[in-house]
């Protein structure tokens, strides 16, 4: 967990108090909404359907037990009793009243929680790997780097008013759990030959209604400079960057029409004038965020414990443990995964007292602390493995052991059209259905590792397009019609999905992925070829002729 | 459902109304014929031309303290003089969402 300091209260404090005098002027009328919609972006508040909608940031997606019942206790006091944790780890709530929204952010801010680099364009909160400081092989602990430039950007005047959003992510893992390579900038940490940490740097990734993978832009970036390097590229953003069409406005469309050559020596030449400055990194800077994390006290456990040894006789713990428990960096530990798809419920919700029970078992099996995947699930990051078999039986008991991470039910989707005022078509009816279709997790499990995301319009947060089956809704002459991919991945490998042919309506939709999934276990080579796989070696012809042969 | 956010010219193909979001809590409302706003449909204005749409628009935009976002929306209007909402979208914004809220455990 990180220890925030006092500079850091009193800027989370002041920003409530500020927000307090806001939402009163804009209540009397002394502010129009015109006026007043620039702050309250700047806050997370959005207006939706129904409702505002309020998105809190959950930095790095490290979440200590504390600060999710505070998130507990927006949700029954303010909302209707759940959250929505979202693909960019923020958790957000659908039904808050705008003149309670003050007394929401200052509840939070009792335990260090806000809504800055929520919404607007603006640095968006850095998002990186849910299994930071865990994850074996991990080069060094992400947080610390995304701590310091969360430090660096927040409220920064040069990147407060950028031509649009600017999202960064980074990963120091082989295994790319943060979807960098979909980012504005992604940041991969790497040791040089001298065995010194600095970042490969991506630039220029993003999905929506102009999706682009991410380019490298430098190899080796070393860690002191790696604030003046990123304000580098923010600088030639801000000059170039085009603030005359919304939809032209992000940096990936910059870097597509510069060129990555072009674009990279314009970085080049503005970071040489910076690169000296203060913008310097000392050590004892980074020491100093080090020092403010603090790390579990754990103890010396064996590898395979009675526990454990005992309840794998039990199939239905043996289940949920291949596809929920994965391996710590230390002996005797595991992460833990919880699911948030159970069958048939809209993905990523978690209820106030899902969050309380979470919030005790946290205290109880992982040291205080819980994670936020991007993949819209929680994690418990330090559970011992001789406590596997009871925090299985209590997650159960709250509906969060649904044994199906990183399988066809574990899908991503944004909200849609039932809460989105920019959505044209529903995603999560959509995402329900398909939990019921392959609720049997023996299915699931034979298909094995298949993610499924779906956005309910072209601005693409559920990520449909590095879905391995992307879904997409559309409107067409007033009804809702999804457009599907396959091919896509977020991960180190990321791809695009390529579409399989004319959109399909809303009641053929699960029946479109069922046959998809039919024309899979029919041609793969063997069990183990991935879906993902499949596609790739054999392309979208024979996916598009099983599923339109028929239609 | 195309959204309104996209609604960049008023042409209207048959009747609707002015729809917003109450500005203390977010809720949606509709706006009457006595210049106020409701939160039950069937007390909208009924606009029937893209003149008389405009008009309530504009009146409805300026009053900026009691909504924000108006836009105009489609509705249906029964031989019995009942009003629905004439698309998913506001068919949602009227009844809420359709998948049903997360279970209290």
């Amino acid at each position: 967990m990180y220890a925030y300091d006092e500079i850091d209260r009193t800027l989370v404090n002041e920003r409530v108090s500020e927000f307090r005098d806001q939402v009163k002027r804009r209540l009397s009328g002394e502010l129009t909404e015109d006026e007043f919609k620039l702050l309250r972006l700047q806050n997370g508040v959005y207006l939706q359907l129904h409702a505002y909608m309020f998105r809190v940031a959950i930095p790095y997606g490290t979440l200590a037990s504390n600060q999710l019942r505070a998130l507990a206790h927006v949700a029954r006091k303010y909302d209707r009793g759940y959250g929505h944790f979202t693909t960019r780890q923020n958790i957000q709530f659908n039904w808050i009243k705008l003149a309670e929204l003050p007394d929401a952010l200052a509840d939070l801010a009792e335990v260090g929680i806000h809504a800055m680099q929520t919404s607007g364009n603006n640095m968006r909160n850095v998002t990186s790997d849910q299994w930071a400081g865990v994850a074996p092989g991990e080069i060094e602990d992400p947080r610390i780097w995304s701590e310091l430039i969360r430090q660096h950007t927040t409220l920064h005047p040069e990147f407060s008013f950028l031509p649009r959003k600017f999202k960064i992510a980074i990963t120091a893992s082989d295994h790319d759990r943060a979807a960098i390579k979909i980012h504005d900038i992604g940041l991969r940490l790497i040791k040089n030959e001298k065995g010194e940490t600095g970042f490969e740097v991506l630039v220029g990734g993003g999905l929506g209604r102009t999706p682009f993978i991410a380019k490298t832009i430098k190899h080796f970036v070393h860690g002191r400079d790696i604030l003046s390097y990123i304000e580098a590229i923010l600088r030639v953003y801000n000059q170039y960057g085009r603030r005359d069409n919304i939809y032209k406005a992000r940096i990936k469309i910059l870097v597509h029409e510069l060129g990555i050559e072009k674009f990279s020596r314009e970085v080049e030449e503005e970071w040489q004038h910076i690169r000296n400055s203060s913008l310097q990194i000392d050590d004892e800077v980074i020491e100093d965020i080090r020092s403010r994390f603090t790390y579990p006290a754990y103890e010396k456990l064996p590898h395979m414990p009675d526990e454990l040894r005992q309840a794998a006789a039990d199939p239905d713990f043996e289940a949920w443990r291949r596809n929920s428990v994965a391996p710590h960096k230390i002996q005797g530990y595991s992460i833990v995964t919880i699911s948030l798809k159970p069958t048939g419920k809209p993905p990523g919700d978690a209820t106030a007292e899902q969050m309380d029970a979470l919030a005790d078992l946290a205290d109880k099996y992982s040291f205080g602390e819980i994670r936020v995947g991007h993949e819209q699930n929680l994690a418990l990051p330090h559970v011992a493995k001789r406590d596997l078999p009871a925090l299985w039986k209590a997650l159960d008991k709250l509906g969060l052991a649904t044994p199906n991470v990183n399988l066809i039910t574990d899908i991503i989707a944004c909200p849609g059209l039932d809460y989105c005022s920019l959505a044209n078509a529903r995603s999560i009816p959509i995402a329900q259905e398909l939990t019921r279709r392959f609720a049997n997790h023996e299915l699931a499990n034979l298909i094995g590792r298949l993610h499924i995301n779906i956005s309910g319009c072209i601005n693409a947060c559920g990520h449909h397009h590095v879905g391995h089956i992307g879904i997409l809704g559309v409107e067409k002459n007033g009804e809702e019609v999804y457009q599907i991919t396959i091919g896509g991945r977020a991960d180190e490998s990321a791809a695009l999905g390529n579409l399989i042919g004319p959109g399909v309506k809303f009641d053929e939709v699960a029946d479109v992925v069922e046959d998809i999934v039919e024309a899979y276990l029919a041609l793969r080579e063997r069990p183990e070829e991935l879906f993902i796989d499949t596609v790739k070696r054999l392309g979208v012809e024979p996916f598009k002729e099983r599923v339109y042969a028929t239609r | 459902m195309t959204s309104p956010l996209e609604q960049k010219k008023i042409r209207i193909a048959g009747t609707s109304v002015v729809t917003a979001n109450r500005t203390w809590d977010g809720a949606v409302v509709y706006r009457t014929a006595s210049k106020g706003w409701s939160a039950d449909l069937s007390e909208a204005a009924i606009v029937r031309n893209s003149d008389e749409a405009k008009a309530l628009l504009a009146e409805s935009v300026a009053d900026d303290v009691g909504a924000v976002g108006a836009y105009i929306a489609p509705v249906q209007v029964g031989e019995d003089g009942k009003v629905e909402p004439g698309n998913l979208r506001e068919q949602i914004r009227r009844t809420g969402v359709t998948i049903g809220q997360p279970a209290q455990v």
